[in-house]
């Protein structure tokens, strides 16, 4: 969005002499093209594919290593016709759904807490933080220890990594509640719950959507990790499953499903931010 | 006359605790404002006219002496006292009936207040509308109606207009002047505009700083509405600038410039 409004700004400041001349080059370029905007954004990925398709065509790239963008769909397609992608991406994304849910709702409630309660704070915040350092991976043996190789320890593991984005965007949004907005709530007598309940949570709800944008983004992160460590279904499976086997279209085709639905899934969400943050421009 | 909802401050100082000591921000002040006054306040900048303004309003709790209202000491904030602040401080995700009706949650004549207030303060037809879509004047506006939608004995104005444009400014205070008629409330307005002080008010209080504490008060006996280029309303705002900017303090600056 802002790369859209920079581009918008004219460049006549810079030469006097010479106004509105790229300005006007460009405009004519893309009246010419009636590209639109939005459009820009495929040039490049759809023409990679072209260059890609090309180049494995006529040899230059190796078939087992890095097979044609129209192999790994004819990949996809023999998979669907199976029946096997429904079950691997269902199983995928019902671990998504479980664990982001735990997750999310975990970081939520703590986050309210420690925002709400300074003593909760003191307690609890710095070993939270410490927590966050800890690379994601060294998780994984201890959560199989903990939880067994079944679905508990790969859920477990997306809810971690979908509760740290959100308490820690959660919580500095409830701590950066704008102090003038908090004195209103005062004058008209609100006080604990209520005063939480009327103006810091609605207050802090922008922070809320941006914790639940990268929690759900380290969800599908954290799945990859839990599927390749061990499963038996599931779309990071398919990875492993396809480096053993030896065939590459098999990972790349995971690969691209992974990066359609997380970008759907973010899509989703950025939509619904949209409409709930619809009357928010910040301003009064 | 009656003591119903006059606002007696005595003997009122407060303090803040510094590294260095305290640091005195009001002394020695004492004020009587009687049921349906107009009264301003004007002082620079740090003179504690604005902390005086929240003593009243019960956001501020720790200080010294009596401040009472109607007989009744303050204790902590009230519907019996609105408030508005220098910047609207609209909920931004609320429209204006929601603003408007902030305090009032939970009451059954929430809905019937709130519509007379957005009328008295001309915001019909904008009920439904949020903070960002409202100019900074109608911002206000919605402001001063959720201050008064609670009925308040006194109506507290902390520099209101400070940030508005000069010419909205003007419509404002004349917008203020006619809710005061309309609404017999006890305003009492924070301001460093002389001229807004005056053109407004029944007493203009002047507080000097450092401890803040008043010194001086003038009465305004015009009629209203008042003509700001008249002889009188000239010779009155004449008398207050002379207290601030008197020729022996210009002689002897209290410290170097």
């Amino acid at each position: 969005m802002s790369v859209e409004q920079i581009s918008e700004i004219p460049v006549v400041v810079d030469m006097p002499d010479r106004p509105n001349r790229g300005e006007a080059l460009r405009g004519v370029v893309r009246q010419a093209l009636r590209i639109p905007d939005r459009a820009l954004g495929w040039i490049v990925p759809v023409s990679g594919l072209l260059v890609w398709e090309f180049l494995a065509r006529i040899g230059v790239l190796p078939p087992n290593g890095m097979p044609a963008p129209s192999v790994i769909a004819s990949t996809i397609a023999d998979l669907a016709r199976s029946g096997e992608l429904w079950q691997h991406m269902g199983i995928t994304l019902l671990r998504i759904a479980l664990g982001f849910t735990l997750g999310a709702s975990a970081g939520i409630v703590l986050a309210a807490l420690t925002g709400s309660f300074p003593l909760l704070r003191k307690l609890l915040d710095p070993f939270v933080q410490s927590l966050r350092n800890i690379p994601s991976m060294a998780w994984v043996p201890l959560f199989l220890l903990w939880l067994g190789i079944q679905e508990s320890s790969k859920i477990g593991l997306i809810a971690l990594g979908a509760f740290f984005p959100m308490y820690l965007n959660l919580l500095s949004g409830i701590l950066n509640v704008d102090r003038k907005l908090v004195e209103v709530g005062l004058i008209y007598r609100l006080s604990g719950f209520q005063l939480i309940r009327r103006v810091i949570l609605p207050a802090a709800f922008p922070a809320f959507v941006v914790g639940l944008r990268s929690g759900l983004g380290l969800a599908w992160m954290f799945v990859v990790a839990a599927e390749i460590m061990g499963a038996s279904k599931g779309l990071g499976f398919l990875m492993v499953d396809g480096q053993q086997t030896g065939r590459a279209s098999i990972i790349l085709a995971s690969v691209m499903l992974f990066a359609v639905f997380g970008k759907a899934t973010d899509a989703i969400v950025q939509l619904l931010s949209k409409r709930w943050l619809r009357n928010r421009t910040e301003a009064a | 006359m009656s003591v119903q909802g006059r606002l007696e401050i005595q003997g009122l100082r407060k303090y803040f605790a510094t590294d260095d000591g305290e640091l005195s921000v009001l002394d020695g002040i004492n004020l009587s404002i009687a049921p349906g006054e107009f009264l301003s306040i004007v002082g620079g900048s740090g003179c504690g006219k604005s902390t005086l303004l929240r003593i009243i309003a019960g956001l501020e709790r720790d200080f010294q002496g009596s401040v009472r209202l109607g007989g009744s000491p303050i204790t902590g904030p009230g519907l019996d006292r609105g408030y508005v602040f220098q910047e609207p401080r609209l909920f931004p995700w609320l429209t204006v009936e929601g603003n408007v009706g902030f305090g009032l949650e939970g009451r059954s004549d929430r809905e019937e207040l709130v519509r007379q207030h957005i009328d008295l303060v001309g915001l019909k037809g904008f009920e439904r509308g949020f903070p960002h879509q409202l100019s900074g004047g109608m911002a206000q506006r919605a402001a001063i109606a959720r201050a008064l939608v609670g009925l308040p004995q006194v109506l507290l104005l902390d520099e209101p207009f400070g940030a508005l444009d000069a010419l909205t400014r003007i419509r404002m205070q004349q917008e203020v002047l006619r809710i005061w008629e309309a609404e017999r409330t006890t305003v009492i307005l924070v301001t460093h505009d002389i001229d807004e002080a005056v053109y407004l008010a029944d007493r203009v209080v002047i507080l000097s700083p450092r401890p803040g504490s008043i010194r001086r008060i003038v009465n305004v006996d015009l009629p209203r509405p008042r003509d700001r280029a008249s002889h009188d309303f000239t010779q009155i705002r004449q008398r207050i600038y002379s207290e601030f900017f008197s020729r022996e303090e210009a002689l002897q600056p209290a410290y170097a410039i």
